[in-house]
């Protein structure tokens, strides 16, 4: 049976992007956050799962205001970088895992979570962004994806509570699929950050510091915040943060009681406009 | 009985809710289509010819046209659909949020670098000075 071997929580900046397209990455500026990336480069190359789960936002790329799912599964069998308005970055296109996708699909659709089944969409930063973080710049990556986007453009954006849940049940899904495949969720977006009005610059590190605590060791607490809360102290696109409960959601310990561990752990402010955060917990 | 929208009272910030969206539906579909490199340059050849394309109001063309995102976003835009104008002109989105605060570019930069904007006195706008 396949199983969830870790799950890795990352901002998804496109300016970080733009960095590592631009050969910035030496740039004091930006040494700063990728430095806090090189454990997991080194990390991943050596637990290299078959499939990665891949929980992030569309920001107004495959979905204009004609569609908006609250969450939307890609199951198609590649996925191609999307222009954004600068051009498409230029990384290799995103291969899906189809026959997992699909098997997700329906068992999360039949546990009462509607996903909106996706079969053809362009990917943009917040799915790329990670994945370069995580793999550097390699000629393909190196295993499989799953696109799963979550609406946080259009408000409101799903609860915490119900990401939460919808982790637990993607787990149950991938444990019941019949090939021994590895699989690692990742969480992406955040951490404080706000993009819009005269608010905009808004950081708040004590906010995201006890946000990384409480989702390493009071998930399903923490998982009962509501989304003023995060708008208020985290800003406007701080909300992004209630995807990173969707991995929390698909550890073991929400089943097995045993912690997971915590492999890695990092704090910077800033990347353009945003507080990055990063987690890596490893399933015991 | 209407729906409850606690975040009015947070400064600074519109939340993108359905009534924003409702109001900028066509502002925000032009913005998209600007993810098409022969639109940015059909836009940049002559900007009012192609919003006048659109069905979007009068206002509207002019916030977009002076490049003003917080009026954009008071008509009903949305900053990930604005950042498609941001991007045909090539600025970044630390240029385009800087752009929103008052802030030069430099003093906005500085500010992020320092540690960004402090949420005392940011939370509720009872609470700003």
């Amino acid at each position: 049976m396949a199983r969830i071997t870790a799950s890795v929580y990352t901002s998804h900046v496109p300016a970080i992007g733009a960095a590592l397209d631009q050969g910035k990455t030496g740039e004091p500026y930006w040494q700063k956050v990728f430095s806090g990336y090189e454990f997991s480069k080194a990390w991943l190359r050596e637990n290299t799962p078959d499939v990665i789960f891949l929980v992030y936002n569309d920001h107004a790329t495959a979905f204009s205001l004609e569609m908006i799912p609250t969450f939307a599964i890609g199951c198609a069998t590649e996925f191609k970088p999307a222009d954004e308005g600068w051009g498409p970055r230029p990384v290799p296109v995103v291969q899906g895992h189809p026959e997992l996708a699909a098997h997700i699909a329906q068992s999360v659709i039949q546990d009462d979570f509607d996903l909106t089944i996706v079969n053809r969409m362009d990917v943009d930063h917040g799915l790329t962004v990670p994945l370069s973080l995580m793999c550097g710049q390699p000629q393909a990556w190196p295993c499989p994806v799953i696109p799963f986007a979550v609406n946080v453009v259009q408000y409101p954006a799903p609860s915490g509570r119900r990401c939460f849940n919808l982790g637990r049940a993607i787990r149950k899904a991938v444990e019941s699929y019949d090939a021994p495949l590895k699989v690692q969720v990742w969480g992406t977006g955040g951490m404080s950050h706000q993009l819009q009005g005269p608010r905009a610059g808004l950081i708040n590190r004590a906010f995201d510091n006890a946000f990384l605590d409480r989702l390493i060791a009071d998930p399903a607490g923490l998982s009962q915040m509501p989304h003023i809360d995060y708008v208020r102290e985290a800003g406007s696109e701080g909300i992004e943060l209630v995807m990173w409960l969707i991995a929390r959601g698909a550890m073991s310990d929400e089943f097995d009681n045993k912690a997971p561990k915590v492999a890695h752990r990092f704090y910077h402010v800033p990347a353009s406009n945003t507080a990055v955060g990063h987690l890596i917990l490893e399933n015991q | 009985m209407a729906l409850e929208k606690p975040y009015k009272d947070i400064p600074g910030t519109t939340i993108f809710d359905a009534e924003q969206s409702r109001k900028g539906y066509h502002l925000n579909q032009f913005c998209m289509s600007l993810m098409k490199a022969e639109n940015r340059a059909r836009f940049k050849a002559d900007e009012r010819a192609y919003l006048d394309e659109w069905p979007m109001t009068e206002e509207q063309k002019q916030a977009v046209l002076a490049r003003d995102l917080n009026w954009c976003i008071h008509l009903g835009g949305n900053i990930y659909f604005l950042a498609k104008i941001g991007a045909t002109d090539g600025k970044s989105f630390q240029q385009m949020a800087g752009s929103m605060t008052g802030m030069s570019e430099e003093e906005y930069r500085d500010m992020m670098i320092a540690g960004g904007r402090s949420i005392e006195g940011n939370r509720s706008i009872g609470e700003k000075k």
